[in-house]
């Protein structure tokens, strides 16, 4: 069992080790200078630092890079099909409403094949956590065009320019009725702590979405460099929704929004549920 | 709607029975998607789950509905959901999934016409082989079929047990018929049927294997949340839960899920027989259609017709020893069905040599009844 709250003198990697199943499962199948390695550290430094115990920590996945992300970790991990993990975790939610429910998915995962369940439990407002790790292609299956490739850009099965258009995650989210959508990149590890934090801490479905990098095959087909020149680029265009507030509009030309991006109160899927049971029950 | 725990005759549909007999069960959840000719179950489970201290959800389609009942049954609640043909194909590669990761939960399929939308308000039987087949891969499949309402009830039981006891995905294939009959029914008491629920670990957690391959090959089975943390994935696994690819892992696996079935065969197997000991001829038929094929074998024998009747209520797994021991004296077999020839291939497999396959067979979306049944009864004697 891990003690809620750690030393802050801790180093970073004593922490997270705690929370790793380091007997199995490594090396990892990421390859190296992935950003997905990134976002599971971020995941994992949240959840100490609110002083959640592993043992009500379910970790649900599809198929994907990303989401091969929980075997490493040692919560209740949950690796399901293509595209289901949201259907799924809304099922564990909503039989054990005590559990912290966070779903890791990645772009083809969430917004192709699962994008029906996404906007549905965002209409629903379920009280799950939803780390998007948007990488812009299918990583796994090797560089094919995914929801999140841009207009143009190249792709195994766009090898000609991608003709279609990128979905923007959050503002489907919004539109579909999220309670709390952020968005930060592996770049911007302590931001993504922090939007990560503030998520699961949201009682309504929340979502953050993490931008990574696929130098393998996006930054490869795209001539976008390798792993650290895809960092830079996020370094170089990210800008916080705090400090964008206040720039005119040619400043931002180019560039994408962090931070919290969206936070309203509604009423929780499962909570609304619990009252009716309690009602009919009277 | 009457509760569940009294014992009054009541007036009931197949599909009603079928709600009732999951809240019997101590079903708690359940995930469903509207699709004729099921939707009753859904209407009835969701009146009834809050009431009881369950969880009702409609999901935004099969797939999801599929999804969210095994994410629930790994969550610790009995976990049901509903459909038909369409739905039911949605459902396979999630169904699949819940061979694979071992996680009990109940599907019932109220068949109607196929293939595609069909014939969303009339009767087809023609999922029989879907039923076994439906997801890639090997692994092997619990399916029950009830004939009456009463039956709809019990065997909605039966279907918890099963998938209770040896962790697995279990079928109810009832159809159009049937779930829409009314039947003046005694409802069980509690008690009264046997319920049966999943075994629990009692190890600590660190000796916990999730997969475990015990001497029966059914595993304990620990909920997410119970303090064993670990891991499920529908990539071939070993006894932890961590993907493998392992050849010995790989066979291992693969024979604990179809053995820990066949091994069981005799406690699964259910079939009802009538006259087939001195039976020269013996029709096989199941559902609805066996209704027709009883009032049948009854008239057959009015007219001095050595006819039996066999009714597989267990489906899956086909009761061979069971089918060719009440074959043993009888020359001919009439195998009828609403499809065009599915269980009929499973009886040619098993029938004995002196024993001649003969069938009968409707699918333009009506029932057989009995004088079509009595007719071939005639003709192939």
């Amino acid at each position: 069992m891990v003690e809620a709250t750690k030393p802050e003198d801790k180093q970073t990697s004593d922490v997270t080790h705690q929370y790793l199943r380091t007997k199995k499962n490594f090396p990892n199948v990421w390859c190296p200078g992935c950003g997905i390695g990134t976002v599971m550290g971020s995941i994992i430094r949240s959840i100490d630092k609110l002083g959640y115990k592993k043992n009500e920590v379910v970790l649900v996945s599809g198929i994907g890079c990303s989401s091969r992300l929980p075997v490493y970790c040692d919560f209740n991990t949950l690796h399901t099909t293509h595209g289901r993990s949201i259907a799924f975790a809304s099922g564990v939610k909503v039989a054990k409403p005590n559990l912290k429910v966070i779903v890791v998915t990645g772009d083809g995962d969430c917004l192709a094949i699962g994008g029906n369940h996404f906007i549905h439990a965002c209409r629903r407002n379920i009280d799950l956590t939803v780390i998007l790790i948007n990488n812009q292609i299918y990583g796994m299956t090797g560089g094919q065009c995914s929801p999140a490739t841009p207009n143009l850009a190249y792709a195994t099965t766009a090898p000609y320019g991608n003709l279609e258009h990128n979905f923007i995650p959050v503002d489907l989210a919004k539109g579909a009725g999220a309670s709390y959508i952020a968005r930060s990149t592996v770049y911007h590890v302590q931001q993504m702590d922090k939007m990560i934090v503030g998520a699961l801490q949201k009682k309504g479905f929340s979502l953050v979405e993490a931008i990574s990098n696929c130098h393998t095959y996006y930054g490869r087909l795209n001539k976008e460099g390798d792993a650290v020149a895809m960092l830079k680029w996020m370094k170089e265009h990210a800008m916080s929704a705090k400090v964008a507030k206040n720039l005119p509009p040619e400043k931002l030309e180019g560039k994408f929004l962090t931070g919290l991006l969206w936070d309203v109160e509604k009423p929780e899927f499962c909570e609304e549920y619990e009252k009716l049971i309690q009602r009919l029950q009277k | 709607m009457p509760s569940s725990n009294t014992s009054a005759r009541v007036l009931m549909q197949g599909n009603e029975a079928c709600a009732h007999g999951a809240i019997y069960s101590g079903c708690r959840f359940f995930g469903g998607y509207p699709i004729t000719p099921s939707t009753e179950i859904a209407e009835g489970m969701a009146r009834m789950l809050p009431k009881y201290g369950g969880r009702f959800i409609q999901m935004e389609d099969e797939i999801g509905s599929m999804a969210a009942i095994i994410g629930a049954s790994a969550a610790g609640l009995k976990s049901m959901t509903a459909t038909s043909g369409p739905g039911y194909s949605l459902m396979q590669e999630n169904i699949g999934y819940a061979y694979m990761t071992e996680v009990p939960c109940v599907i019932v399929n109220v068949q109607r016409g196929g293939p595609s939308t069909g014939l969303p308000t009339k009767i087809g039987q023609a999922d029989t082989m879907q039923a076994r087949w439906g997801p890639h891969g090997d692994y092997n499949a619990i399916v029950v079929a009830p004939a009456s309402v009463r039956e709809c009830f019990e065997q909605t039981v039966k279907a918890f047990n099963f998938s209770e006891r040896f962790r697995t995905p279990v079928t109810l294939l009832g159809d159009e018929v049937l779930g829409h009959m009314r039947e003046v029914i005694t409802v069980p008491e509690e008690g009264e049927l046997e319920v049966i629920s999943r075994e629990k670990p009692d190890v600590p957690s660190e000796w916990y294997h999730h997969f475990e391959v015990t001497p029966n090959l059914v595993s304990p089975m620990a909920a997410v949340g119970d303090g064993y943390r670990y891991h499920m994935t529908g990539l071939t696994h070993d006894s932890e839960g961590f993907p493998t690819a392992k050849i010995s892992e790989i066979k291992r696996k693969l024979d604990k899920l179809y053995y820990k079935i066949s091994r069981f065969y005799d406690e699964i197997v259910q079939i009802d027989t009538e006259m087939t000991e001195d039976a020269s001829i013996c029709v096989l038929a199941y559902g609805t259609t066996a209704r027709a094929a009883r009032q049948a074998v009854h008239m057959a024998r009015e007219k001095r017709i050595r006819a039996g009747l066999i009714r597989p209520i267990t489906i899956w797994p086909f009761a061979d020893e069971h089918i060719r021991e009440h074959l043993a004296h009888a020359k001919k077999v009439l195998v009828v069905e609403l499809n065009m020839g599915q269980l009929v291939n499973e009886v040619r497999r098993i029938a004995p040599r002196h024993c001649k396959v003969e069938q009968l067979n409707r699918y333009d979306g009506e029932v057989l009844n009995p004088v079509d049944i009595f007719k071939k009864i005639l003709e192939v004697k």
